[in-house]
């Protein structure tokens, strides 16, 4: 049966772990990889990332489901991206005013949230159809499975690349570190092992439903993220 | 699809409708923005004086307290203290008032965007006495080593500047040279691997010390005037 696709959900757990693990942004969506792949060189710049692209999934999303009646169809995406931008700029000014050490590391990609096709894609895909509440929900998930995937990429480019973990030295000062996991390669080097390890993840939980699903999961995960 | 106004979606909603949502979540917007500027302004100020501060004070270790000054064609003027980001030097201070250096600034084009570096320059011994980055993108790992390798950092124990006997010109230009080539001390030994990062620091120092040094040194006498009051301590 055909569901009303501008039918809204009900809150459930899944709503929630949807980004963290089914639809992960990154290793299943394959949604914002631009600060993926350049802002990963270590784990704190990582977490800084992905704990700010959180906060601007968490404001746009609540915000455009709060104005959903109001904003007509013809100019929503231009709605959406004045409302995510000013959560970057709030973002923006907001690490400026925590550490400039930061701000300095991570460069540009703050701003380039705005573009961050996560966000711009919950906002149209689930917060503009939804209750406030799911779409709070759903966006947190969202930013954790974001996070966690640039925690993923960020230790072990970090570990592998300087020999640190959060700036801690891990193996001493004969460690030579692996310079090119630090360096723009390293970031698709590593992506393309978290991807491995998804696909095989997925292909043996496929295996597994196999008998008890006629459908395949690909189908519908195609589906929805196209 | 049929374009056809009997089929077609319900009609659109009126301009007025459109210019008005657009309109309204603008300004909603632009209150944010500014409410959170004005919020944090006062902070991210004095971030970026705190970090303008470690860094004189990382290239002139000797010094206890600091004063800024304006330098151009017709002199040298002692500035406010909270005029820090106007300044074009910062002179150190020791506690006995006497002067222990100059932190000047200086930028060039390096690898990727452009390397803004703040170096201590010492009258007395004429040479460059410490090198800081103030700003830079440089590939982290490689290009950014310039600020925390160590035998890049040695560079700078005194790296020559001498000015001529007229006080126009360094008498040898600041110069990069590739890794393990240096022979003379106004030469620097770039680090391998980084080399384009090394020599737009090398740059900015011969760009920034041909132009300031000379003017210094015509109006150095302001740098020891009343040097007891108005200094500030890090």
């Amino acid at each position: 049966m055909m569901k009303d696709p501008r039918a809204p959900e009900a809150l459930s757990w899944s709503v929630f772990t949807q980004g963290i693990w089914r639809d992960n942004p990154v290793f299943v969506m394959l949604l914002g990889l631009c600060p993926a792949l350049a802002v990963s060189n270590t784990a704190s710049n990582a977490l800084a990332m992905g704990l700010a692209t959180t906060f601007v999934l968490l404001c746009s999303g609540v915000l455009v489901s709060l104005l959903r009646k109001v904003i007509p169809k013809q100019v929503r995406i231009a709605s959406y991206i004045i409302v995510i931008a000013t959560f970057v700029t709030i973002v923006d000014y907001a690490i400026q005013a925590i550490s400039l050490e930061l701000y300095k590391a991570l460069g540009a990609f703050i701003q380039l949230i705005v573009v961050n096709c996560i966000i711009l894609g919950r906002a149209e895909a689930y917060a503009s159809k939804n209750h406030v509440i799911n779409a709070f929900v759903n966006a947190l998930g969202m930013g954790v499975g974001f996070t966690f995937a640039m925690l993923c990429l960020g230790v072990v480019r970090e570990v592998l690349g300087s020999g640190t973990l959060f700036g801690v030295s891990l193996f001493g000062p004969d460690f030579q570190p692996w310079a090119v996991f630090v360096l723009p390669p390293g970031g698709f080097f590593i992506l393309a092992f978290w991807l491995f390890l998804f696909a095989v993840l997925k292909k043996r939980k496929q295996v597994r439903m196999a008998g008890r699903q006629p459908k395949s999961e690909t189908e519908k995960e195609v589906a929805r993220a196209t | 699809m049929s374009r056809n106004p009997g089929t077609a979606s319900p009609t659109p909603p009126r301009s007025m409708a459109l210019i008005g949502t657009l309109g309204g979540i603008a300004m909603m917007s632009g209150l944010l923005v500014a409410t959170t500027f004005q919020l944090t302004r006062e902070r991210i100020l004095q971030n970026r004086r705190e970090a303008l501060e470690r860094a004189v004070f990382k290239v002139l270790p000797e010094a206890t307290g600091r004063r800024s000054f304006f330098l151009n064609e017709e002199g040298l003027q002692a500035l406010p203290d909270d005029a820090l980001g106007q300044a074009s030097l910062y002179a150190g201070y020791d506690d006995s008032g006497a002067l222990t250096g100059v932190a000047i600034e200086g930028s060039a084009r390096g690898y990727q965007d452009v390397v803004k570096v703040l170096y201590g320059y010492s009258l007395e011994r004429e040479c460059i006495t410490g090198m800081t980055v103030l700003q830079s993108s440089e590939t982290p790992g490689l290009g950014d080593r310039v600020e925390t390798d160590p035998a890049f950092q040695a560079n700078f124990e005194c790296l020559d500047a001498r000015l001529n006997p007229e006080s126009t010109a360094l008498v040898h230009e600041i110069v990069t040279v590739k890794h393990g080539k240096k022979t003379d001390s106004w030469q620097i030994d770039a680090i391998s691997g980084a080399t384009v990062t090394s020599t737009a620091v090398g740059r900015a120092l011969q760009q920034s010390a041909s132009e300031i040094l000379p003017l210094l040194h015509r109006y150095e006498a302001a740098l020891y005037e009343n040097t007891a009051e108005e200094r500030t301590s890090p």
